[in-house]
């Protein structure tokens, strides 16, 4: 007979427990999930991202075909209502009884709402679950002022999603001041100015006694100290209370603040019951985080483990407390607290550095010997984060100097910190999948030698990222250790990376590809490092790319600026920004089109492509082209192909900004730029995207405010969604944004790199990229934009240069000692236009019928 | 220039300052199509045209470079790498091309069928 364990509560952790049960393929096991919800498990962390696009399904947090293993049945949207331990049967809120020899609780816990008169009122909200998100999208669109109640954790990730639904936004907190479990008042002080700088009002030592009708505004907040506030939403984010109702019918044993008491395998006193995650009570504490929840659903798997198959374990993991460290970024804003944050210790002492005007402020407490890292608070720039909380669970000596860890240095380098090589094997790197060093040190030794690998053979950094900087530096450290250095020399005439030969081209101002070959490299090149250098050259010095000393180095899109096809014929792409084009201008393009009998079609980038051009024809093409007001597509580099707009708001009943506008001025901007692979962008003129900028390098949304700037999207062979770089920026900040991340990108990025894996390989991801693009943590900010400019003032059409250029134009001719075209591109009608002919097809056309040589 | 037999006569092509250096251009011999490519100021070096793979007549179009000891230059279709001197591919040596004898004269570039 199998064991028939039920699992009541799908969220985060209770599918934690179902995924650790399902890695250790346990047999003679019959799991039945009771969920509340009416879908799956999804990611709670990160439920703010819903309102910065992410959808419903991208925050599932269910494996596809996961729930479709054998002996495992979820109950969606079934409430488990009463527990009968004597009779070990849960009934549900239908009347359904389901009987169980092992039961699991994983019910969470729910938003604490304070019993203020009014509390209950419309409009009065929380901030939990996806359905919370789908009452506060609806109340949101029809109100214009939103009060979180809460100005912890949870209350501000609230605040951010109410801001990206662009209401205006106010916080409320009774403490006097904002995350006052985590931080202290200086750091308290800090984030709140820098939330009140991206326009959020916050209102701290406010007891709100009564909830009212409105004047101005649905709602009335009445406070203690007789202000009020008014407002047309409210959500009540004042902290969280387990969910124990079952355990208090079934008597199961409940503290006195709530929670499941439980012991260190996460037993109650019912040895068939365990509770975990945040209804759950240890040692007199409630967990509010994910990564404590997460280790108790390992360790009641393992225990279940045993149970079945009857091992003696002599030592199963046991629940012994979490760490309460944390890091977060609330609205751009980093945020960490580390151990004995408040210096509770006695005879701790601190350190604390504060910059107003960065609006940076660190703290470090240490052991009265000054040994010993007991704890510390970041606001502002959290860099040192993962090294401090090493540091402070290891145990690790502190150097001599502790204040250097949080000081910043003045050459601006990144700092030292912490050696990894000091950690213990056993130091947990990821929290939230517990992982060790010795785990990532194993795996890279079993060939993850990418971060991309490493999170794929250990999961860690996959749940909150955190650890991703501190996981790669590891990475790297063993990859060394075990004489793994990858190679990432460009090829054998180069032993540089693309990224080191740029600063060479920068540094010694090198123009030409000889000269860098000479000083830097061996050989003739290649068709890998001469069109690298190319593109280099381009990015930095903008030089028309078919003069002599560049000609050699293109590929051949590049050196007869078209498309090469299979045959051997070219395609030709006149620029069209944004997607606009005239009537008169559609039709010189038809009439070119027609006159050289091209195959014509419409591009996804909002353009026309034409194909089956001779090489010989290609000037004579263009000649035409221009003297219609056409410019170089560049469909043939590496560089911005287009930027894809919507209608907007000229035209759409629905938009909220100029996007065709905006599409053309950048694509005017950007033309031309050469970069290490192709770059598209998209213009949306409202949040439905209808340009699809959240798959394009560079993305903008337009909002009511202004726009939203999304990068490292992509489409093609490995979609990704890009990500939100800034929002409710002004026109001129978003083009100063791009210029930095654009040129960030040509600086930074490998040979054919897309953005996109550009940025899956950036160490500290996004936070990292928006430090150097926002924030200018390199002070490379002028740089980058100086560097754009140089490149958008010397712009000019490759094709007018080339048909104006005798040199060049000689070049464009099938043969170099007959007027003859290449006879090997043959074309045959297809749908009334042409395609090139199959081999069949041309043979049979030359009539070079094989010779049947017949039997005798 | 032209006669009767075809493997013995040397055509010239063009004249060295057509060819940009490292780069190559295509000329029609006896009707046949010749890649003739320029490395550094005044090595020559001549192969059939047509790239095997695609069956496009396209290598006088590639980039030119050298792979360790071997001068090559890379198909620009699927970027198969032919050695200049032997005509073999790299990637796939069933897939070689013709080569061709090439030489300088008189600032003129001449080609002939090599009779290997």
């Amino acid at each position: 007979m199998a064991l028939k364990l039920v699992v009541i509560g799908n969220g985060m952790v209770g599918h934690k427990l179902l995924e650790e049960l399902a890695a250790l393929r346990l047999q003679e096991l019959e799991i039945t999930v009771l969920c509340e919800e009416s879908r799956p498990a999804y990611d709670r962390v990160h439920l703010s991202a819903f309102f910065a696009g992410k959808s419903a399904e991208e925050l599932s947090l269910v494996a596809p075909g996961f729930f479709e293993q054998p002996g495992l049945h979820l109950r969606l949207a079934t409430r488990a209502a009463r527990i009968d331990r004597a009779l070990k049967r849960v009934t549900t809120a239908d009347g359904e009884v389901i009987p169980y020899d092992k039961l699991v609780l994983a019910t969470g816990s729910k938003p604490f709402v304070p019993p203020i008169p009014g509390h209950d009122r419309p409009g009065c909200l929380v901030y939990r679950t996806l359905d919370d998100l789908g009452a506060l999208t609806q109340w949101g669109a029809r109100s214009r002022r939103g009060v979180v109640v809460g100005g912890g954790l949870l209350g501000l990730e609230c605040a951010k999603a109410l801001r990206d639904m662009g209401l205006e936004t106010h916080v409320v907190e009774f403490a006097p001041r904002l995350m006052a479990v985590q931080v202290d008042d200086i750091g308290g002080q800090m984030l709140r100015r820098a939330i009140e700088d991206l326009g959020l009002t916050v209102h701290t030592g406010k007891n709100t006694q009564a909830i009212v009708d409105g004047e101005s505004a649905r709602h009335r907040m009445a406070f203690a100290d007789g202000s009020h506030l008014e407002t047309d939403l409210i959500v009540f984010s004042a902290g969280i209370r387990p969910r124990d109702e079952l355990a208090h019918q079934s008597e199961l044993g409940v503290g006195q603040r709530g929670g499941i008491m439980v012991d260190n395998f996460c037993r109650t006193r019912d040895p068939d019951v365990y509770a975990i995650g945040e209804c759950a009570q240890w040692g007199g504490k409630i967990f509010g985080l994910v990564a404590p929840g997460y280790d108790m659903a390992r360790v009641v798997a393992n225990h279940l483990h045993a149970l079945l198959t009857r091992t003696q374990a002599p030592s199963l993991p046991e629940f012994a407390g979490a760490d309460m460290s944390t890091k977060l970024k609330l609205m751009g804003v980093d945020v960490a607290s580390i151990g004995d944050a408040h210096g509770a210790t006695p005879g701790s002492r601190s350190y604390q550095f504060s910059d107003e005007r960065r609006q940076v402020y660190k703290k470090l407490v240490v052991s009265g010997d000054g040994k010993r890292l007991l704890g510390g608070v970041l606001v502002g720039d959290a860099a040192e984060y993962g090294t401090l909380l090493q540091m402070m669970l290891n145990g690790l000596e502190l150097p001599e100097a502790p204040e250097f860890l949080i000081l910043p240095s003045s050459d601006g380098q990144a700092k030292t910190g912490l050696s990894v090589d000091a950690l213990p094997a056993s130091a947990q790197i990821c929290s939230c999948n517990n992982v060790s060093k010795g785990q990532l040190c194993e795996a890279v030794a079993a060939g993850a030698t990418s971060i991309g690998a490493l999170k794929a053979a250990t999961r860690a950094g996959t749940t909150c990222g955190g650890c991703v900087p501190l996981a790669t530096q590891i990475m790297k450290a063993e990859m060394k250790r075990q004489g793994l250095a990858v190679n990432n020399h460009l090829c054998e005439h180069f032993a540089y990376s693309r990224q080191e030969l740029y600063h060479l081209v920068r540094v010694e101002r090198v123009r030409r590809f000889d000269e860098l070959l000479q000083r830097h490299g061996n050989g003739l090149g290649c068709d890998i490092c001469k069109p690298t250098v190319a593109s280099i050259l381009a990015s930095c010095w903008n030089e028309f790319v078919l003069q002599k000393e560049h000609a050699s180095l293109q590929d051949s899109n590049d050196y007869f600026l078209a498309n090469i096809q299979k045959d051997g014929s070219y395609s030709v792409v006149p620029r069209m920004p944004g997607g606009e084009v005239t009537p008169e201008g559609l039709i010189a393009v038809g009439q070119v089109a027609k006159k050289y009998g091209l195959y014509t079609k419409i591009t996804g980038g909002q353009r026309v492509d034409m194909f089956g051009a001779r090489l010989e024809q290609l000037p004579l093409i263009w000649e035409e082209l221009i003297a219609a007001g056409f410019e170089s597509g560049h469909a043939y580099g590496k560089s911005l192909r287009t930027v894809k707009s919507c209608v907007g708001s000229t035209w759409c009943r629905y938009g909220v900004q100029d996007s065709v506008g905006t599409a053309i001025d950048l694509e005017h901007r950007y033309k031309g730029l050469r970069s290490p692979h192709k770059l598209k962008f998209a213009v949306s003129g409202c949040a439905r995207e209808c340009a699809e900028a959240q798959g394009k390098d560079v993305g903008v949304i337009a909002t009511e405010k202004g726009w939203n700037l999304y990068v490292c999207g992509n489409g093609g062979m490995k979609p990704r969604h890009a990500e939100l770089l800034a929002g409710d920026l002004d026109t001129a900040t978003l083009v100063r944004y791009i210029d930095r991340f654009l040129m960030f990108y040509i600086r930074t990025a490998d040979r054919l790199q897309r953005t996109s894996v550009w940025r899956d390989n950036l160490e500290g991801g996004m936070d990292y990229l928006r430090s150097v693009i926002i924030d200018d943590r390199l002070g490379l900010a002028a740089e980058l934009e100086a560097q754009m400019k140089r490149v958008v003032d010397t712009y000019e059409c490759e094709w007018k240069r080339a048909v104006t250029d005798p040199q060049t134009r000689r070049r464009f001719r099938h043969f170099v000692n007959s007027e003859a075209g290449d006879d090997n591109v043959v074309f045959v009608p297809e749908r009334g236009q042409v395609r090139p002919a199959t081999a069949e097809e041309k043979r049979s056309r030359h009539g070079r019928i094989p010779v049947k040589v017949l039997a005798e | 220039m032209g006669g009767h037999d075809m493997n013995s006569e040397w055509m010239a092509v063009c004249k060295l300052g057509d060819i940009v250096p490292d780069t190559g251009v295509c000329a029609l011999v006896d009707g046949e199509q010749v890649a003739v490519f320029r490395v550094g100021e005044g090595e020559l070096y001549a192969i059939a045209n047509v790239d095997p793979h695609s069956q496009a007549a396209v290598l006088s179009r590639g980039l030119v470079g050298n792979l360790g000891e071997r001068v090559v230059v890379a198909s620009p279709i699927y970027k198969q790498h032919f050695d200049l001197r032997s005509g073999e591919c790299l990637e796939s040596p069933e897939h070689a091309v013709r080569t061709w004898q090439v030489r300088l004269q008189d600032e003129h570039v001449w080609v002939r069928r090599d009779s290997r």
